[in-house]
């Protein structure tokens, strides 16, 4: 679908290039991040020297839910499918046509709700949120204003103090409530031709919005609780959650403000498409505020867009003037009512009725859970475990080669993390890319447990593993002749040759 | 006499017994929509397809396999049904020329069972009016207007602009359904009711009108007015017709999550001997202002009927009903404003050629799409929604709306099992006196007493009674318990056999049906 003549007017946070605005030089700030408050202490002043702030940070975070099919309607759910092959006439707003709700993304959000220690409303609401945008189809989204899916959550998240990893500091922060909501089409800008290309596959996919109150002060404490949530999503499997692949949004509101007066305005910043930059972009904001209020000028509620190339935020043009949605109850969906095993009616049809005990029973171990397990039944420092869970599939690997050698899991530990996870990162691979399989390592381990080589062949070893050429620990041993030698007699003959050679000289 | 008669005891079995086959039916039917088409009734005919699917049907009747009373029964859709292959236009520049990929459920149910679809039939523009005089495709005509009956009583002026100037209008917004089904060109016509669209115009037109329980018939691919008040309505000659139809349609369809999952049985409708067990309401609220004192006394007549047949007949009380107008113009206009947000001129339907900006194309494709009164309610309904209105208009009118449905619940609750109220407060009025006043005060007007039953969702039927002094249709209508249609379509049958209501007497239906005038039935009840 093409509009015309719409150039540059179109525009949508999270795809827009270097922004408009009068980007003003990041580096200084850069340089000085705001100091971490792990301890939930307030920053010190700036250059004035007067009262110390506090920065107040919370997020909106928009998950892609995990389905097979859109929110309200049947087409198929695909990342990076050809442009608007996945469109229904529902996603195309064809008149006349109306919404049938997921099933899966209903389970989906009563198994995210329950994770992060939602209460789950029994019954919630779906209204109507209007505003006009070429990738909103209808001029409408259809959300959960009123009365959200899930509210009055928690989530627990740990960050290390000043870098260490020894010092982990666990914190909490309040989810104030989760909403199933459709995801809009995408917009494309052709600036040289003066066109917009609207692809609607996207349209209609389900989103949770899970909001996080503003319990965080840093960017480093907004990025560890959205690597948890990420985290908790992926092993729920209600979102695959990788951000580059936009199935994870945050946007953080902002605001700073002296200790024992209210909360400063807040800014809101978009466009993060990773969590690093999210810590970036929250840290500059803050830095931002406090040197702009520091300087008398005022904070504009406004959005910003982070620009990662800048390492910056910039106001956005076309979010300037304030949007009145028009919320009205969606009338074509019933209320969303769910059961539990009390309220369960007997003669109900289970395919009818979403049961949340019945979900309940089914969480798989939540990433707190795992690593409190792994600490226990491996002896590991809970830090590894974090490490562990922090790389997908790092785990998983871990114990399957502790279960295939005679090492002790803490000896095992050091080199997942120190080695095998060094040269994954240098060539920038997964887990499931790593040329060393856990068979292997295990294999090499075991030599080093029997004795066989020294712990510095055992990395020569490795390296020689990680070129993939499908040799054994064994072959690489033989072949560069890295085995220690067991056997009395050899050596003394060995010593023998060498004192032979020097007494020759 | 087959295009006039009921489709159970005559139409479906002269198709049959092979006295009449779907083709020559669909031929006489396309044939009378081109001899009345300064009606104005249809905006589409679909003669291709329509003889087509008769041809099909034939085939079927051939075999000795017919789908059922309503194979090679030909019928219109009101024209703001999505119908795959035939534009759908809701007689807005926003549509002209649109083409629906798909079928809405109910006329994809129609052609299931084998009916034959003529065409599109006209409206106001988007369903928003009660005249269907503002359409893009120009005002519908009543049927009646050039009857015998009209032209005997309207006193004539001067002979050659007498018929130009005299002519009525057909109420609205589904007045070209009405048209279509009184004048003979269809047995059964699909309308739509958000406020009385299909009660309306079948009172002036002198056809049965029925709006079902909301949840019983599938929404899928009307094209919305009013979401949660839309019903698709049913036109037929006579209430055994309506019944035929509504069995054919209700049921939950899985595309629209509104419909109740209940299975619903059609039904065959009893001859009713015995009302006496019965009690009927005649709620005082609806002696509205600007009712005419005719119809007042055919309302009291009708009332008398029941009592002398046994019935209990008793004044009861829905007092919130005078609250109902503002009420509706509130939620009505909201959510018209939202569901007309869609039309952007993107993805479908009209496209402004202004190219400065993304909004000034928007605001051009809506400025040249929309008429007037459907860019009215936009701006109202808006306004109703904007974050400081939301509380003071739209939140209070859906309390007034639940109190308006709790009147309802009362008066059921006490025993009555049936509420008999006049359809319109007058019979139709001659169009150049209609468009005096604007869409708005009109649709105020007119709607006051079919309404409520919108806001209830409860089933209502507007049933022909006698012509008026003028020699013009008017009805009555009867407005049942929820998902009680058995119940309201018996009675109302019981009703239309007491009033005999006389047959429209036509020049252009009588040149194709000799047939219909051999018995003429005599106005008995006026």
């Amino acid at each position: 679908m093409v509009a015309r003549g719409c150039g540059g007017v179109w525009r949508r946070a999270w795809q827009r290039g270097p922004g408009p605005g009068p980007g003003p030089d990041p580096s200084p700030r850069g340089q000085r991040a705001v100091v971490c408050n792990a301890r939930g202490g307030a920053v010190p002043a700036g250059k004035s020297g007067l009262a110390p702030w506090i920065p107040v940070v919370g997020l909106e975070i928009h998950a892609q839910i995990s389905s097979n099919s859109k929110l309200f309607s049947g087409s198929q759910v695909q990342f990076a499918a050809p442009p608007n092959s996945l469109v229904s006439f529902f996603d195309a707003s064809l008149p006349g046509t109306l919404p049938v709700l997921n099933r899966r993304c209903v389970e989906a959000a009563v198994m995210t709700g329950l994770a992060l220690n939602c209460s789950i409303n029994k019954k919630s609401l779906f209204d109507r949120k209007h505003y006009f945008y070429a990738d909103l189809p209808a001029g409408y989204q259809i959300t959960q204003q009123r009365v959200p899916i899930a509210v009055n959550g928690s989530l627990s998240y740990s960050l290390c103090i000043d870098n260490k990893m020894s010092q982990i500091v666990t914190k909490t922060v309040r989810i104030k409530q989760i909403q199933l909501e459709q995801d809009s089409g995408k917009s494309l800008h052709d600036d040289t031709r003066s066109q917009t290309l609207v692809d609607l596959n996207r349209a209609g996919v389900g989103l949770m919005e899970v909001v996080m109150e503003p319990d965080m002060c840093c960017g480093e404490e907004a990025a560890a609780a959205v690597r948890e949530l990420q985290l908790i999503l992926q092993t729920l499997g209600s979102s695959q959650a990788v951000m580059a692949e936009g199935q994870l949004r945050v946007d953080a509101n902002v605001s700073v403000h002296h200790p024992g007066e209210p909360y400063g305005v807040r800014t809101e910043v978009k466009n993060i498409n990773s969590i690093r930059f999210l810590a970036k972009a929250v840290d500059y904001e803050i830095q931002r505020q406090i040197e702009e209020l520091e300087n008398g000028g005022t904070i504009l509620n406004e959005t910003r867009a982070f620009d990662s190339k800048l390492g910056c935020t910039v106001p956005m043009r076309d979010k300037e003037g304030k949007q009145d949605y028009r919320f009205m109850p969606e009338p074509n969906l019933p209320p969303l009512i769910l059961y539990d095993a009390k309220s369960l009616p007997a003669n109900m049809n289970h395919q009818q009725v979403i049961n949340i005990d019945w979900i309940q029973e089914r969480l798989p171990d939540l990433p707190s859970v795992k690593r409190e397990k792994l600490v226990e039944q491996y002896g590991i420092l809970p830090e590894h475990s974090f490490t562990l869970l922090n790389e997908d599939g790092l785990a998983e690997f871990f114990e399957s080669v502790v279960k295939q050698t005679q090492m002790k899991p803490k000896k095992v530990i050091g080199w997942i993390l120190n080695d095998l996870l060094s040269y994954l990162k240098q060539y920038s691979l997964t887990v499931k890319e790593s040329p060393v399989s856990s068979f292997l390592l295990a294999d090499l381990l075991n030599l080093l447990e029997k004795k066989e080589i020294s712990s510095t062949a055992a990395k020569q070893v490795l390296a020689e593993l990680w070129k993939g050429e499908g040799k054994t620990p064994l072959e690489i041993v033989k072949e560069q002749k890295l085995g220690l030698l067991q056997d009395q007699k050899e050596l003394e003959q060995i010593c023998q040759a060498v004192i032979d050679g020097q007494e020759n000289e | 006499a087959v295009l006039n008669d009921g489709l159970r005891s005559q139409v479906s079995a002269a198709l049959k017994e092979g006295q009449i086959t779907p083709t020559e039916l669909c031929q006489r039917c396309l044939a009378l929509i081109k001899s009345t088409k300064f009606l104005n009734a249809y905006i589409t005919v679909a003669e291709e397809s329509a003889l087509k699917q008769a041809e099909e049907s034939e085939e079927r009747y051939r075999r000795g396999q017919p789908l059922g009373i309503l194979d090679g029964v030909p019928i219109a859709v009101k024209d703001n049904f999505n119908t795959a292959g035939i534009e759908t236009t809701c007689a807005s520049n926003m549509l002209k020329g649109y083409i629906s990929p798909y079928n809405a459920t109910v006329v994809q149910k129609l052609l299931d069972q084998g009916a034959v679809l003529l065409g599109k039939t006209n409206l106001d523009e988007f369903a928003m009016g009660s005249g269907s005089t503002d359409g893009v495709f120009g005002p519908v005509r009543n049927p009646w207007s050039y009857s015998k009956q009209y032209k005997e009583k309207s006193v004539p002026k001067s002979h050659s602009e007498d018929e130009e100037s005299n002519w009525v209008i057909t109420g609205g917004s589904s007045g070209g359904s009405a048209a279509a089904v009184s004048s003979f060109t269809c047995f059964a016509a699909l309308g739509s009711d958000t406020g009385g669209s299909t009660r309306n115009p079948a009172a002036h037109c002198g056809v049965v009108g029925l709006k079902p329980t909301y949840g019983l018939i599938s929404r899928h691919g009307l094209i919305p007015l009013v979401n949660s008040m839309d019903v698709p309505g049913i036109l037929t000659r006579c209430v055994d017709d309506a019944a035929i139809l509504l069995g054919s349609l209700a049921g939950h369809d899985p595309k629209d999550s509104t419909t109740v999952q209940d299975d619903f049985k059609p039904f065959e409708l009893p001859n009713l001997t015995d009302v006496s067990k019965l009690s009927i309401g005649i709620p005082k609220e609806y002696n509205a202002p600007g009712l005419s004192s005719e119809i007042v006394a055919l309302w009291l007549k009708a009332a008398d009927l029941f009592k002398n047949a046994g019935a209990k007949v008793v004044e009861v009380s829905l007092p919130h009903t005078r609250y109902s107008i503002v009420c509706y113009h509130v939620l009505c206009t909201a959510e018209v404003a939202s569901n007309m947000a869609r039309f952007d001129g993107l993805e479908y339907g009209h496209r402004s050629d202004k190219k400065d900006s993304t909004e000034s194309m928007y605001a051009a494709t809506r400025r040249e799409g929309f008429n007037d009164v459907v860019r009215g309610r936009i701006l109202s309904g808006n306004y109703f929604l904007l974050k400081q209105n939301y509380e003071k208009y739209f939140v209070k009118a859906q309390k007034v709306r639940r109190l308006i449905a709790n009147d309802f619940v009362e008066v059921f609750r006490s025993g009555v099992d049936i509420l008999l109220t006049p359809t319109t407060l007058s019979d139709a009025a001659p169009y150049t006196e209609f468009i005096q006043e604007d869409n708005r005060t009109r649709s105020a007007q007119d709607d006051v007493l079919t309404q409520a039953a919108n806001m209830a969702g409860l089933p209502a039927i507007s049933v022909p009674t006698a012509l008026s002094e003028k020699g013009l249709p008017v009805g009555l209508q009867f407005i049942g318990r929820s998902f009680q249609e058995k119940q309201l379509l018996t009675v109302a049958k019981w009703f239309e056999k007491q009033v005999q209501f006389p047959m429209i007497q036509l020049e252009e239906v009588k040149r194709h049906d000799s047939g219909v005038f051999q018995h003429q039935k005599s106005a008995s009840f006026s």
